[in-house]
């Protein structure tokens, strides 16, 4: 249950994050994405199911205050957080460079499936513009937020995994 | 010890449960448009939480500029205060001129649809925390009578539309966001034009003008653009913003180019709504013809 709580906290921090202070901190008209890092790093950390909750409900947060269609950022973000899931087995935490790699393919995986439908789709062949300009600087700029955060999400983590352990041994 | 093997459903089928979920939503929102209950938890919850963290950057920012000197607020003075009196000078001109139209007007028996709307001022809260779009969130909402297809100024220009509203909170999508697409109208020939936005002009803060008419009257890099009189969301005569590039396309018909919009959107805080819509206003004057 604490759990859970800590993990809703962290998904609308994110949220109130990006869509306050981030859009501030802008650089070149580029936010970095946050939401894909909670998602993503949820994802490895705690598997499958745990990726695909964290990505359900960022995705639906999205949805809610920025998106056109209910259900599209939903989509991406759930599969995201999944994709994620299934590399918790190949998880150590005190590795950095894994998870900063998994977190920029999600990244990329999202502008590409966001360039697709929202832009192509619609008769707008921007990609080397959308690449160059969007994509890119986007992962740049994520990543170098998630030196920072992740750090933040691997100690809770961390801390809350050994809490339940010892809850669990008390029982046992 | 893991929660996961306690589970009997393999996450593959959750998987496959949640798209289709999304597929569900995707389905109805394309027939119904509503999200309702999803959105009146979220005005309750996220709003107020947006609320204080932009009140809190609203106060620093203030704060920052309690700290200008005497001399520099002395010259900001000198210089409003000029611009004061060209302006007063404009005024009575234009108040003048104002009177003889009304006067021929009356004499032509047109009815004057626009003129003075009424406003209410509202906060920017939070900004589209996505890369590809440019639209944000104010801080009134359904209960303060915001509608749908509401136009947004900020400033004295055109900021916005309304696209969506929630009890607390309203969704404007900027005039530069890459599916804004406008009826515009050049002030001086009444020329109509279609205004867009671009992606790849976002971040200038510019937006593109098409298919102008390539005709005799000559029109010049710094004239105004204005929403025009055929639009059916946008209300007649608001301004956009001024030419800054024009040329004539390759089919020698039309002409097109950018303007910069009178409103700088990288640090909007705050905006008006007004508070009529253009559907008020072709109702209104239905129902008066009517009668």
């Amino acid at each position: 249950m604490k759990r859970k709580i800590i993990t809703f906290i962290f998904i609308v921090a994110a949220f109130l994050l990006q869509s306050t202070v981030f859009s501030r901190l802008a650089f070149a008209d580029v936010r970095p994405n946050i939401m894909i890092v909670v998602t993503a790093s949820f994802g490895f950390m705690r598997g499958e199911k745990g990726g695909m909750a964290v990505g359900f409900a960022s995705g639906l947060l999205i949805d809610l205050f920025w998106g056109g269609m209910l259900g599209f950022y939903t989509l991406i973000y759930t599969v995201i957080g999944y994709l994620n899931g299934t590399f918790h087995r190949m998880f150590f935490d005190d590795d950095i460079k894994f998870p900063l790699i998994l977190i920029g393919i999600s990244d990329l995986i999202y502008s590409f499936i966001g360039y697709l439908c929202l832009f192509m789709l619609q008769g707008k062949f921007i990609f080397s513009y959308f690449l160059g300009h969007v994509m890119l600087p986007e992962l740049v700029y994520t990543i170098l937020v998630t030196l920072v955060l992740y750090q933040m999400i691997l100690q809770v983590n961390r801390r809350l995994e050994a809490e339940e352990q010892r809850s669990a041994s008390r029982f046992v | 010890m893991k929660i996961e093997n306690q589970n009997r459903i393999p996450s593959k089928y959750i998987l496959l449960i949640l798209i289709i979920i999304c597929g569900i939503l995707l389905g109805v929102e394309k027939f119904s448009g509503g999200r309702g209950p999803l959105r009146l938890l979220g005005s309750y919850t996220v709003i107020p939480m947006q609320n204080g963290i932009s009140s809190i950057g609203r106060w620093m920012g203030d704060l920052t500029d309690n700290f200008k000197t005497l001399d520099e607020l002395k010259k900001e003075n000198d210089t409003l205060q000029s611009r004061l009196d060209e302006m007063t000078i404009d005024n009575t001109r234009l108040r003048q001129e104002q009177y003889e139209l009304e006067r021929l007007q009356e004499l032509y028996k047109l009815d004057q649809n626009y003129a003075d709307y009424e406003k209410v001022g509202a906060h920017v809260i939070a900004n589209n925390g996505t890369n590809w779009f440019n639209s944000f969130t104010i801080d009134k909402g359904s209960n303060d009578g915001i509608k749908e297809d509401m136009n947004v100024l900020a400033g004295s220009g055109l900021a916005g539309i309304v696209t969506e509203v929630g009890p607390t909170y309203a969704q404007v999508r900027a005039v530069i966001d890459d599916e804004s697409n406008i009826s515009g109208m050049v002030l001086s020939t009444s020329d109509l034009c279609m205004v867009r936005g671009d992606l790849k002009l976002m971040s200038d803060g510019r937006i593109r003008f098409e298919k102008l008419p390539n005709n005799d009257n000559k029109i010049d890099v710094g004239e105004q653009v204005v929403t025009s009189h055929i639009s059916s969301k946008f209300l007649q005569g608001i301004f956009i913003g001024y030419i800054s590039e024009i040329e004539v396309d390759s089919n020698n018909l039309t002409r097109s180019g950018y303007i910069t919009p009178a409103v700088n959107f990288s640090n909007l805080q705050e905006v008006l709504v007004i508070t009529s819509t253009k559907q008020d206003l072709i109702d209104g004057s239905k129902e008066g013809k009517e009668e």
